[in-house]
């Protein structure tokens, strides 16, 4: 833990217009991590990005890649050189062949790797005389995902990687992540709202909503620490407040009380018993509840 | 395939992982001194964090069940201790048979049984990572 963050974003702030886009963000991606950064569309993961690449300059708050303030055009410079980008867009020079592109690309980079484009070209099935403007958009996010994999950069930084891909594609775009990642023990910060992927490949997450971290952390703690608990009386549930750390939601339904907690049940259950419950349930719960329940408790 | 972890149920992944490498074990699908398969090709294999992977083997270590040679890979440790697991299992499922038995002359269903047994898990696996922590 000692190690420095890769990306160091503290209490970030980006307004357009009128609009807060990003409203106090913060979070930290450790090195050799698969960080998965979940939100709704429009929750501000974009932005975020933007002003980790130096494209937008935050209104607020501080930014940081490599221990570089990302918001000063020399070290952005730096970050850029250090980072493999894929926008959203999938950007890509069209007519080029994805041959050309490659060598294109590879031009621009010291440090390319020929060893990973052989390999990629292959795994991927990417045909190197077809013109890139001709490619489906699976294809399209294989060959931006090539480009960016082997320009040896340290940190790779994905908008929704996956988006609009069928579930094969998908897997195969994981996979990929999963072995670069272990392969060359860089970091990979992704943002998505697709929660299955980030449950599947990530080991650390961040979920925002209207600019804000709601949940963040390391995915194994989340999922040891949050627990909802299951209440059942005899008649209608009392209307109980519980002084227990970590309460994200009480709910009152006929006879049940439901607590979800993101500390554990001990000290629910401990407070429960004074209640006189006729059954008490605890279950783990999934990545998707804590999206969504978190999600639902701030508005 | 010998593990298959499900990383939307909500249970910590290397948790499932562990598990899964001892039932392997337990059934001698594993057996001592059999080498394992190496972190990257399993991450790869099953699509998730190689930081998992290499955290469930570390923890195996841990706790005895597999020894992690340098540059070598991880084995399934020899001797006493996966015959121990056995044992120590053959003790816990005539615990386990009593309360099921007990249960069942209170009337309590084997659905109910299941839940009941799910919801005590999941209560104890936060306080049992808890303990590793400190």
């Amino acid at each position: 833990m000692a190690e420095p963050s890769v990306i160091d974003v503290a209490n970030l702030r980006k307004a357009w217009a009128d609009v807060e886009a990003v409203n106090g963000l913060t979070l930290q991606v450790p090195a050799g991590s698969i960080f998965g950064f979940l939100g709704r569309n429009g929750a501000g993961k974009t932005t975020t990005i933007k002003v980790l690449l130096g494209m937008v300059r935050p209104s607020g708050g501080t930014a940081r890649v490599f221990e570089l303030p990302a918001d000063a055009p020399a070290s952005s410079v730096e970050i850029r050189r250090r980072t493999g980008f894929v926008s959203e867009e999938k950007d890509l020079i069209d007519y080029m062949t994805v041959g050309e592109i490659v060598r294109f690309t590879a031009a621009f980079y010291p440090r390319w790797r020929r060893d990973l484009e052989e390999k990629y070209l292959r795994a991927f099935e990417l045909p190197s005389d077809r013109k890139v403007k001709l490619l489906s958009r699976g294809m399209r996010t294989k060959l931006a995902l090539l480009l960016a994999l082997c320009r040896g950069a340290e940190l790779l930084v994905l908008d929704e990687p996956t988006s609009g891909l069928d579930p094969a594609m998908t897997e195969e775009v994981l996979q990929a992540l999963v072995a670069h990642a272990a392969g060359e023990g860089m970091t990979v910060f992704f943002s998505s709202h697709q929660i299955a992927e980030v449950d599947q490949i990530a080991d650390r997450v961040a979920i925002i909503e209207r600019g804000r971290t709601v949940v963040c952390g390391a995915l194994d703690d989340l999922r040891e620490r949050y627990r909802r608990v299951q209440l059942v009386f005899d008649g209608d549930a009392p209307a109980a407040s519980f002084r227990a750390p970590g309460i994200v939601r009480v709910r009152r339904r006929g006879r049940v009380l439901t607590v979800l907690s993101s500390s554990g049940a001990d000290a629910i259950l401990d407070e429960a018993r004074a209640l006189a419950p006729v059954a008490t349930d605890v279950v783990p719960v999934t990545l998707k509840e804590i999206f969504l329940e978190t999600i639902a408790a701030e508005e | 395939m010998l593990f298959r972890p499900n990383p939307s149920s909500g249970v910590p992944i290397y948790l499932q992982l562990m598990e899964q490498v001892k039932h392997a074990i337990e059934t001698g699908a594993l057996r001592p001194g059999e080498q394992l398969p190496g972190i990257r090709p399993l991450a790869e294999e099953l699509v998730i964090n190689p930081n998992t992977v290499a955290k469930a083997y570390r923890e195996l270590e841990h706790e005895g069940v597999i020894e992690l040679r340098h540059g070598a890979g991880a084995f399934v440790a020899d001797s006493a201790r996966p015959k121990k697991i056995t044992d120590r299992l053959r003790a816990a499922q005539t615990v386990v048979a009593a309360a099921v038995e007990r249960l069942r002359e209170r009337g309590v269903n084997d659905e109910e049984i299941r839940r009941l047994f799910e919801a005590e898990l999941a209560g104890l696996s936060k306080t049992k990572a808890g303990g590793h922590r400190g």
